[in-house]
């Protein structure tokens, strides 16, 4: 068994005879709560193979999914684990949840494992480890160029409405410091409690005080329709009220169940389905072959996609011999063209660098788009120092 | 000011009215039936399901929905009832909570196999949407309509429990099944009625919910808290406890979210903890 093992890694280590596969543990919520994080990454990994063949560098590609069940550090600590010792990967990826990432971080560290961070996106995520690097986006990353935009356009008095957990404090503290910044005031905060059956009262309160617009962070989902819904009702926009947000609120995956009340909604965000270039014109088409059951596509399907396109192209410049460190110097200043645009790790952080998109939701056909009508180009995340 | 304050105390009511809607089912059968039933969450599921795919497959208009779905999970509760439930009238109540959280997770994991784990798009009609001038101030159209449900609602079940010979029996039904059977009631079909009602007016509730309450699988435990909340301070048993319990946490908690968002949200919690230590057995509760 021991000279199997030898013979295995003499094997690997030349590349010409390298017919070990390259395997990658992807860990994600599959099911539960959250299952479409998981599903969606499945569906932007699978895509990306589509388009690029199932061999790198002469290593056949083999993918291990692990489900994480929902928001369960332990079980993701205990998978990575798993896959380290015995399944012997050479990737760790996925991570949908920053808690689940967080968990993993020191198996990274302590197995010298490039760890792949799909969408986890609050700004420390990348910091917890050398081996961490993140092809999603932070959360001041999309957050700080609205409050900008903002206050270049003509929003002098914002409100600011966010769900009172981390990310959406994130999003808040980014948003706040550009638009003040950038010469906007902001009359008022308010955090609202994760499980907020009803915005009556907040969206009254948001009314009385005659803001420009108010911005928003909510989860995608019912909250986010839930809050729109009431928005129309109350005739906040008869008011003079424009909502602005990050894109997590009018998520393709979502923005069809929001209907007419998202229409019109600016946001800022980093992919859109209706992104106009040959790289996503391919992407979709891909995707819509080998996923069509997991509906459109969304941030997070760009998230696996471009980690697996991050992971190819360090195998490609390896010869196909990963080694932790030397893995990790070869993310470092990658860029790559992403369905989303072009985009860059930065050598320092690790952390992604991308466009930015101002977006408008408009209605084409029976479905509903985030429409691009701006950009800010290369933004790092401001969450770092 | 004074404007402000009416507005608030109209979305409590409104707020209130819906959180009366989505608990009286359970009223009924924790409170009349005395059957720990927390597989009510599942039930108004089922009810929002129903409303959802009559209206997105077969272009239903919503109203016509709403009995629809009233009597299609009345239909389920029924044939559950007496399948499954019947079986634990006599188990203690950690039994029927055991065996009734068991089917939550069971509904939980079947309504993610048949339609995924998103949210289900509702569009209300025009005629329900936006809101209109009443004396000067600007109300929203479905919280007027959801308010009307109630009021009807209230006055129908009142009705049936207190005037009608149905009612009698069930009253007497509750009190002492013995007896009842042995004066010539019959207690099986009784209950089988009754639990037929629980279950429909949860789905009732769960239909008329959606658009404020959005509509995944985890509907079930997401709001089980809030129909629990109604039902244990307004007192199992009655109409009367549950409904103002529901308009007095639905405007304190209105109340507390527009006038001091920052601790808003423990407002709701706070006062039950204080009502149920100032009348444990609830609001209007009757004898242990």
């Amino acid at each position: 068994m021991k000279r199997l093992f030898l013979a295995a890694t003499l094997l690997a280590a030349a590349p010409l005879f390298a017919q070990e596969p390259l395997k990658i543990g992807v860990i994600a919520p599959f099911s539960g709560p959250f299952a479409d994080y998981g599903r969606q990454f499945e569906g932007g990994i699978k895509a990306f193979m589509k388009v690029n063949g199932d061999t790198i560098a002469g290593r056949k590609v083999e993918i291990l999914y692990r489900d994480t069940t929902g928001p369960n550090p332990e079980i993701a600590k205990r998978f990575a684990q798993e896959l380290v010792t015995r399944d012997k990967v050479d990737f760790l990826a996925g991570f949908g949840l920053t808690p689940e990432a967080l968990a993993v971080a020191d198996v990274a560290t302590e197995a010298k494992k490039p760890m792949i961070v799909m969408n986890a996106a609050s700004s420390i995520v990348t910091t917890k480890s050398p081996y961490i690097v993140r092809f999603s986006m932070t959360l001041q990353q999309v957050s700080a160029p609205m409050g900008a935009w903002a206050a270049k356009n003509g929003i002098k008095k914002a409100y600011t409405l966010v769900s009172d957990y981390a990310p959406g404090i994130d999003s808040e503290t980014g948003f706040k410091n550009a638009f003040t910044a950038a010469g906007g005031t902001v009359a008022d905060s308010i955090r609202v409690p994760l499980r907020n059956p009803d915005f009556a009262p907040y969206l009254q309160r948001v009314k009385d005080a005659k803001p420009d617009a108010v911005f928003v962070f909510l989860p995608a989902g019912e909250q986010g329709i839930a809050f729109m819904k009431g928005f129309q009702e109350r005739g906040l926009a008869q008011a003079g009220i424009k909502v602005i947000a990050t894109g997590d609120i009018t998520d393709d995956h979502v923005i069809d169940a929001m209907g007419d009340v998202a229409l019109g909604m600016i946001t800022t965000f980093h992919y859109s389905a209706a992104h106009e270039s040959p790289e996503n014109q391919a992407f979709l088409k891909a995707f819509a072959e080998v996923a069509a059951d997991k509906g459109r596509p969304n941030f997070m399907a760009v998230g696996g996609y471009d980690g697996m396109a991050g992971i190819y192209e360090v195998t490609k410049k390896l010869g196909g011999k990963i080694d932790g460190d030397k893995a990790m110097e070869a993310f470092k200043g990658l860029k790559l063209a992403s369905p989303r645009g072009a985009i860059a790790i930065d050598p320092a952080t690790r952390d992604i660098v991308q466009t930015v998109y101002v977006r408008k939701v408009e209605k084409r056909g029976a479905s509903y788009y985030n429409v691009e009508f701006d950009r800010i180009a290369d933004v790092k995340d401001p969450g770092k120092p | 000011m004074i404007a402000n304050f009416i507005g608030v105390l109209f979305d409590g009511i409104a707020y209130g009215s819906l959180l009366f809607l989505i608990s009286i089912g359970l009223s009924v059968t924790l409170g009349l039936m005395n059957f720990v039933n927390l597989a009510h969450g599942a039930f108004a599921m089922l009810g929002g399901y129903v409303c959802v795919m009559l209206m997105t497959r077969w272009g239903v208009p919503f109203l016509a929905t709403l009995p629809i779905a009233f009597i299609a999970t009345a239909t389920v509760g029924a044939v559950l009832e007496r399948t499954l439930y019947r079986r634990l009238y006599k188990a203690s109540h950690l039994d029927q909570v055991l065996f009734s959280i068991g089917l939550t997770f069971m509904a939980i994991a079947a309504a993610t196999y048949a339609w995924g784990p998103s949210q289900q798009p509702v569009r209300l009609p025009d005629l329900l949407r936006g809101q209109v001038e009443v004396f000067g101030l600007q109300l929203g159209t479905y919280r007027l309509f959801l308010v009307a449900v109630v009021v009807a609602i209230t006055f129908a079940l009142a009705w049936l429990m207190e005037k009608t010979r149905f009612g009698a029996q069930v009253r007497s039904a509750v009190d002492d099944a013995d007896v009842a059977n042995g004066v010539g009631i019959n207690v099986n079909l009784i209950f089988s009625l009754m639990f037929a009602l629980g279950t429909g007016l949860a789905g009732l509730g769960g239909a008329l919910g959606i658009d404020v309450l959005g509509l995944d699988p985890t509907f079930p435990l997401k709001y089980m808290v809030y129909f629990l909340l109604v039902v244990a301070v307004g007192g199992a048993g009655t109409i009367r406890g549950p409904l103002v319990a529901a308009l007095v946490l639905g405007i304190f908690d209105v109340a507390g979210k527009y006038y001091v968002p920052q601790v808003g949200a423990f407002i709701i919690y706070t006062l039950m903890v204080l009502l149920l230590i100032a009348f444990p057995a609830g609001l209007y509760g009757r004898r242990a």
